[in-house]
């Protein structure tokens, strides 16, 4: 809004403001940018420092100094190990691997189908997109009940299905313990796939029309022309639906406590779960920290060498 | 121009602002309070509390919280504190106020607790949260008890079922339910559920002295003792009574299960009243209450408290009339009442209760003098958060089938709790 207004101000006299004005536009974008950047500064890379120095500490209820070296970290490492019976930390790190990856990896499947089937220039497309899309209008938390009441055997899908007819259906895994975090998959899934569908439709219709049909004068099949053309052009695009999956993958925590009804069986655990609960519930704020830290560090060796080799040959 | 419009705009709001927190610090006649009982009969019974401060000229204002439950409002709370701007009083749960306490965040209404004599008239294990040092700074509101069982009439009467007096009774019970047809035991799957049940199984398998030493004192001997294993052992027997879309489901579903009949008896705290009052439910006509089989004499209990914040002189006089008003005989009936609950002082009169709170009222004096009142290591009570939640833990591990045994169960609940400490 700001910028709007300069340049009309310049305008009103704009004779012996000339050199002001130069100066103004000069340091305006650095002066708008400058409380965010402080903002961030202090209250994202700040935050993780103070977490990064939580994690030496034993702070239980409210931060404290005492060092502690490395105990918590030895602790979470013991822990990671601890399979039989799991420990909260083992199963928080096989649900994550398990969810992290369906969800990733079906959201860009089910969102570029759709996408290249949205793109066949079909009739109705105004409708269909929206529908698609609408699923992420919803919270997480709504998505989640949603769900878990659909899923429910006793009043949902297959309490439906018996009353068709088909009485040895079976599908009760939103009450089986170990199947529940495939239920949290589902609906992350159908949440978020319509999102990326729109991503990969808009790098769809970006693409340059002659050289599709430089391609098709050269006699290339439609599956070749995706396969060799179009999906390596989108390549960026899978690099910006990748990383919001990513983060909405570590960072979902309302949608597995939806799902499967506050962890039961200790067995929909989660990462965020873990770090929000010893945190904030059994007051163990040092291990909450340390499980963050160790989560940071995780996402940081998968993202930044891909991101270093992405953005390294776009600038190639 | 208009940049310099938005600049004065912006700088006068930013003094709005700050006079707007002027003129609040200087408001004394206020009660800051920050609390999650915002529906229904709890809104209500919270009421009266309002209306008693309004008479004596005080306001109140919530704390608002994001979130329903008392997990956001613990958040919240915490993070007031720590900026440095605490509610005048927050509604608070077992250790946390020790937690507060210990830290030097909450003030002091001693003077108030010995003028009336508060602590003969509160149980003396409670006095443990209320107090620091012999410092009062909290006041408890109820005090609820886990040790109950709630039964379906009309379902109890159609099998022909009698109160169950121990373990074994229950059990047989339960099976004349399965045999009629019926779910026998209403269970949301959820790990505090599962572990306030075994609460009522552990009291029940060693009685209360082994209870003590095992939850209160951690004697590790007790722990892993074969009392505790059978105690187990009876939870993995229960499991076989609930119905098999148990896991996750929330107390107040299975509740509604046994109001509507279709299940027999649910284990669950006395806010499980609450739920049969809303559907218009009678004690004694369409629902009974029972100690948990093997438990009567006893009760295990966990309280809602009214932490008192360490605040400005200028606003103790208002915390000092919320905590006399929080006391007082008539809001303590009053709001019990509605709650489900009893009250928290032992010189309430019973005659406004149902018969299941009148059975509250006395159980709570019978088992304070026979030191039989004790606290529930589910529920934070016996515990801190971190120990409970080790006990939690285990306990819904082991009631899903991922701790196999009863032998392990002792073991992995010995090695949480020590790595909890």
């Amino acid at each position: 809004m700001t910028v709007s207004v300069a340049p009309i101000a310049g305008a009103v006299n704009p004779k012996p403001r000339a050199s002001l004005r130069a100066r103004f536009q000069d340091g305006l974008p650095k002066l708008v940018l400058a409380p965010s950047f402080a903002i961030i500064l202090v209250f994202v890379y700040g935050f993780i420092l103070w977490t990064f120095f939580l994690s030496f500490t034993n702070s239980k209820a409210f931060a404290n100094f005492n060092l502690v070296g490395l105990a918590n970290y030895q602790k979470l490492w013991t822990w990671t190990f601890e399979s039989d019976p799991p420990s909260s930390w083992y199963t928080a790190l096989v649900n994550m691997g398990l969810f992290g990856g369906l969800y990733i990896s079906l959201c860009l499947v089910l969102g570029l189908t759709l996408a290249i089937l949205l793109d066949q220039k079909i009739r109705g497309e105004g409708v269909l997109r929206p529908i698609y899309l609408y699923p992420l209008a919803l919270s997480f938390i709504v998505t989640g009940t949603a769900w878990k009441l659909f899923l429910d055997p006793g009043i949902g899908l297959e309490k439906a299905v018996h009353d068709w007819g088909w009485t040895s259906f079976k599908f009760d895994w939103v009450v089986n313990p170990r199947m529940m975090i495939y239920c949290v998959a589902i609906a992350g899934i159908w949440a978020s796939s319509g999102f990326v569908m729109a991503l990969f439709l808009a790098g769809l219709r970006g693409i340059d029309g002659e050289i599709l049909k430089a391609a098709q004068i050269d006699g290339a099949s439609g599956f070749a022309m995706y396969r060799r053309i179009i999906i390596p052009i989108m390549r960026p695009v899978f690099l910006s639906a990748l990383i919001i999956l990513t983060h909405l993958a570590i960072k979902s925590y309302d949608l597995v406590l939806s799902v499967t009804g506050k962890n039961p069986g200790g067995a929909a655990e989660l990462p965020s779960t873990f770090m929000y609960s010893y945190t904030f519930t059994r007051n163990q704020m040092a291990v909450g920290s340390t499980s963050a830290i160790i989560m940071l560090m995780t996402i940081a060796a998968i993202m930044v060498p891909y991101l270093y080799s992405e953005l390294r040959e776009k600038q190639r | 121009m208009k940049l310099r419009t938005m600049l004065l705009a912006s700088a006068m709001a930013a003094s709005a602002a700050g006079f707007a927190a002027s003129v609040h610090a200087a408001d004394i006649k206020e009660v800051q309070m920050l609390h999650w009982w915002t529906s229904g009969g709890e809104a209500a019974a919270l009421n009266v509390l309002k209306q008693d401060l309004a008479k004596e000229g005080y306001t109140w204002k919530d704390v608002p919280v994001a979130g329903g439950g008392g997990e956001g409002a613990m958040t919240a709370l915490k993070a007031m504190v720590a900026a440095g701007n605490p509610p005048t009083a927050s509604q608070i749960l077992g250790y946390y106020a020790v937690d507060y306490a210990e830290a030097g965040k909450l003030g002091d209404i001693t003077e108030l607790a010995k003028k009336e004599g508060w602590d003969k008239v509160v149980p003396t294990a409670l006095q443990k949260f209320t107090t620091t040092n012999g410092k009062w700074d909290a006041v408890p509101v109820n005090i609820h008890s886990v040790n109950w069982v709630w039964i379906n009439k009309a379902v109890m009467d159609k099998i022909g079922g009698t109160e169950p007096k121990n373990f074994d009774d229950f059990v047989a019970l339960l099976d004349k339910a399965k045999a009629a047809g019926v779910i026998p035991l209403a269970l949301g799957g959820q790990p505090w559920q599962e572990a306030t049940m075994f609460d009522s199984v552990v009291m029940s398998t060693g009685g209360s002295d082994f209870y003590k030493k095992a939850f209160v004192d951690l004697d590790e001997s007790a722990l892993k003792s074969d009392t505790m294993k059978k105690a187990f052992d009876n939870l993995a027997k229960l499991r076989a009574y609930t119905d098999p879309n148990y896991a996750g489901r929330d107390w107040n579903l299975a509740t509604a299960m046994v109001i509507k009949g279709d299940a027999l008896v649910q284990v669950m705290g006395d806010w499980a009243k609450g739920e049969f009052k809303a559907a218009n439910k009678e004690a004694g006509k369409d629902f009974v209450c029972y100690r948990f089989p093997g438990t009567d004499g006893s009760v295990i209990y966990n309280t809602d408290m009214f932490a008192m914040f360490k605040v400005p002189a200028d606003r103790q006089a208002a915390q000092l009339a919320l905590a006399d008003a929080t006391m007082s005989i008539s809001f303590q009936s009053a709001f019990n009442v509605v709650k489900g609950s009893v009250p928290a002082r032992m010189d309430v009169p019973d005659t406004a209760f149902d018969m299941c709170g009148k059975k509250g009222i006395a159980d709570v004096k019978a088992a304070n003098a026979s030191g039989k009142f004790v606290g529930s290591m589910a529920q934070n009570y016996a515990q801190p958060p971190a120990i409970a939640g080790a006990y939690h833990d285990v306990v819904t591990k082991f009631f899903h089938g991922e701790i196999k045994t009863s032998d392990s169960a002792v073991t992995e609940l010995i090695k949480a709790i020590n790595a909890a400490k």
